[in-house]
């Protein structure tokens, strides 16, 4: 087995295949915007993301932005959403064209979704989950309007989410679980806040993710799952206990996951890839600094030199 | 996904009269796709009068049916849901008609952010007297996949929205009885006993709760979820945690039987941190583990348990590795 296939992710990318019957394809039109930040941030690793029409990428994403409130939504015609408003913001990010944007308004936007207790809505109609309060302090930092949300609340909802365990879930009371940890772990990290998180503790509840075949799993006597390379992983990082785990048998099971003839990389070894699994599976890559990616910068999900030169032109 | 005409062949909507005075409105991909998709024919066809509903605003019972159709093809389209919502408001619909259909629909999507969301809009619509009707079908959704976390978020949301503890704990001994692994259930077990308004909190519960994890320790040792639910029966009371004889014992017991159980070395390791002092027999039986060509040696029981354990669970060497450097020092 060798290395990364770079070329071929980067291929994989640019051209999903066109096939008429592929179901996958169709359900995947609503969150294209989603699609569009795990394409393009992967591209960004992999050092290729001169390949892309930027001016073109740039009009679709403004076309995706509702008018009235300032929200983005997953692609043109369709609703504004926090989860979208991220991932927008995140490829705006990437291209370097923030330009294009009323910041005000899309903070506003953003802003407007928190709730008395703290917690964000994802949309006007009030699903309540702390990955969007993770999407909303990640946003506004990126824009450099946390100062619009009453931070204290925010960071106080995410803590009444904190288990026993050390670990996060969706709502107070609910199960730790990977993802989760990484919205909640990531959302105080940018708010100055991990000195609410027991480092040993959670440290020790991410690094008994990793598996026999050297993945990581999201819970407690679940599968391996490459997306598990990013939630785990980059918690750890932001913890700074990633040397708990074992890194090179987690690397070679990323690899083992990719597709060697056409690209991309799938959830586990021999299934079928997408887009999502690609991402992740490079970004836990760049977390352990395999050699010719890009850096990703573990709380804002995005290379470290997109997050600097935001940062540094403050 | 299959539509909600299953069997027979879908008519395109072009081909049905009363469709006929609608103009569908196509996706727009932009010049370069960024994502291109493949669609197929009728799911294309199907968006692009849903397309031309939404941007006219039409609040009409054949835009309900489109968006079952749609909804059909692909349920994770949220622009769909939102738009029957308002739709099915403005109708004033049976929420109790729109339940069925949402009982159906979920089986077959139960992973969809979605129509769990749709779930919740509903039984907050349909309020307390859905509260048990709501348990019941988390647990036909859990039957099928008894980890799904959308059940359980939806289910816990129930339970302190709309009500039903009642039977909760017990729900929860039938899930560990089919699999004693399943952590969901043992969190579920955690959030029973601590919030339910019906049993005494934590404290209270705290002594049946370790005879039951106990046992269930006992009979299956390499399982993760019951050594954490123990710790965090004694949450935050860590001379409670070391002076409860049953803690100790327990990690004795499996040492004794299960060939150095990574958790009860860790639990053990824990204890002793905490200040508990280990009997000769729990000593000698850890002693008895060590590999004999171990070259380090230690008189220190934690830091013995922690050279174990860098042993027996090398993917986390390291782990084990900083907790004997950070052995508290009244413990080295």
């Amino acid at each position: 087995m060798g290395g990364l296939e770079e070329e071929k992710h980067a291929r994989y990318i640019v051209s999903v295949e066109k096939k008429k019957d592929d179901f996958e394809a169709l359900v995947i039109e609503h969150l294209r915007m989603n699609g569009a930040y795990w394409g393009l941030t992967t591209l960004d690793l992999l050092n290729k993301i001169g390949a892309i029409d930027a001016d073109g990428v740039v009009s679709w994403v403004m076309e995706c932005q509702d008018k009235d409130c300032g929200g983005f939504a997953g692609n043109s015609g369709h609703d504004p959403h926090l989860l979208y408003t991220l991932s927008a913001v995140q490829v705006l990010a990437l291209l370097d064209r923030f330009d294009v944007l009323d910041i005000e308004k899309v903070s506003d936007y953003v802003a407007g979704l928190q709730n008395e207790d703290g917690s964000f809505s994802g949309d006007m109609w009030g699903e309540i989950d702390t990955r969007f309060s993770y999407c909303a302090i990640c946003c506004l930092s990126l824009l450099g309007r946390l100062s619009k949300i009453n931070v204290e609340k925010a960071v106080n909802y995410i803590v009444s989410c904190k288990n026993l365990d050390g670990g996060f879930g969706s709502i107070p009371g609910g199960e730790s679980h990977a993802g989760q940890i990484f919205c909640c772990v990531g959302a105080l990290a940018i708010t100055g806040s991990l000195h609410y998180v027991d480092r040993d503790l959670l440290g020790w509840w991410l690094c008994e993710r990793q598996c026999k075949d050297g993945g990581l799993s999201g819970r407690p006597e679940k599968l391996a799952d490459v997306c598990y390379s990013w939630w785990v992983l980059s918690s750890l990082v932001m913890i700074d206990r990633v040397h708990w785990i074992d890194k090179e048998k987690l690397t070679r099971f990323i690899l083992n996951c990719q597709d060697n003839d056409n690209g991309g990389i799938s959830d586990r070894p021999d299934n079928a890839v997408d887009v999502f699994h690609t991402f992740f599976g490079v970004a836990g890559l760049s977390l352990m600094e395999y050699p010719g990616l890009k850096s990703i910068d573990p709380a804002y999900a995005l290379p470290v030199d997109v997050v600097n030169r935001i940062f540094f032109r403050k | 996904m299959p539509s909600s005409v299953d069997e027979v062949d879908r008519i395109p909507l072009s081909a049905r009269p009363e469709w006929s005075d609608v103009r569908p409105v196509p996706q727009d991909d932009g010049p370069n796709p960024v994502a291109p998709i493949a669609y197929r024919d009728d799911f294309r066809e199907t968006m692009d009068y849903f397309r031309a509903l939404y941007l006219a605003d039409e609040r009409s019972r054949r835009a309900v049916d489109l968006t079952t159709e749609a909804i059909g093809m692909n349920p994770g389209n949220y622009t769909v849901w939102h738009f029957r919502r308002v739709v099915l408001e403005s109708l004033n619909a049976d929420f109790h008609e729109e339940r069925d259909f949402l009982d159906r629909m979920t089986m077959r999507n139960a992973k969809n952010y979605q129509i769990w969301h749709h779930r919740r809009w509903l039984a907050e619509k349909l309020g307390p007297e859905v509260a048990n009707k709501e348990l019941e079908f988390t647990k036909s959704i859990l039957d099928l996949d008894a980890k799904n976390y959308h059940a359980w978020s939806h289910r816990q949301w129930v339970l302190q929205s709309l009500g039903g503890w009642e039977n909760e704990l017990d729900y929860c001994c039938m899930l560990l009885e089919d699999d004693i692994f399943n952590n969901s259930a043992w969190n579920q077990r955690y959030f029973v006993i601590t919030r339910s308004p019906l049993l005494g909190g934590l404290q209270a519960m705290r002594d049946s709760e370790v005879g039951y994890t106990t046992e269930a320790i006992l009979a299956n040792p390499p399982n993760e979820s019951p050594w954490r639910y123990l710790r965090g029966l004694y949450k935050g009371d860590a001379s409670q945690l070391i002076s409860d004889n049953r803690v100790s014992e327990l990690c004795l017991k499996v040492l004794k039987t299960s060939n150095s159980c990574q958790f009860a070395l860790g639990l053990l390791l824990d204890l002793l941190c905490y200040g508990f002092q280990p009997s000769e027999e729990l000593r000698a039986v850890v002693e008895a583990l060590r590999n004999s060509e171990q070259d380090t040696v230690s008189s220190n029981l934690a830091a013995t348990v922690c050279l174990i354990l860098e042993i027996t669970d090398p993917m986390r060497s390291n782990y084990w590795a900083w907790r004997r450097n950070n052995l508290p020092s009244q413990v080295r």
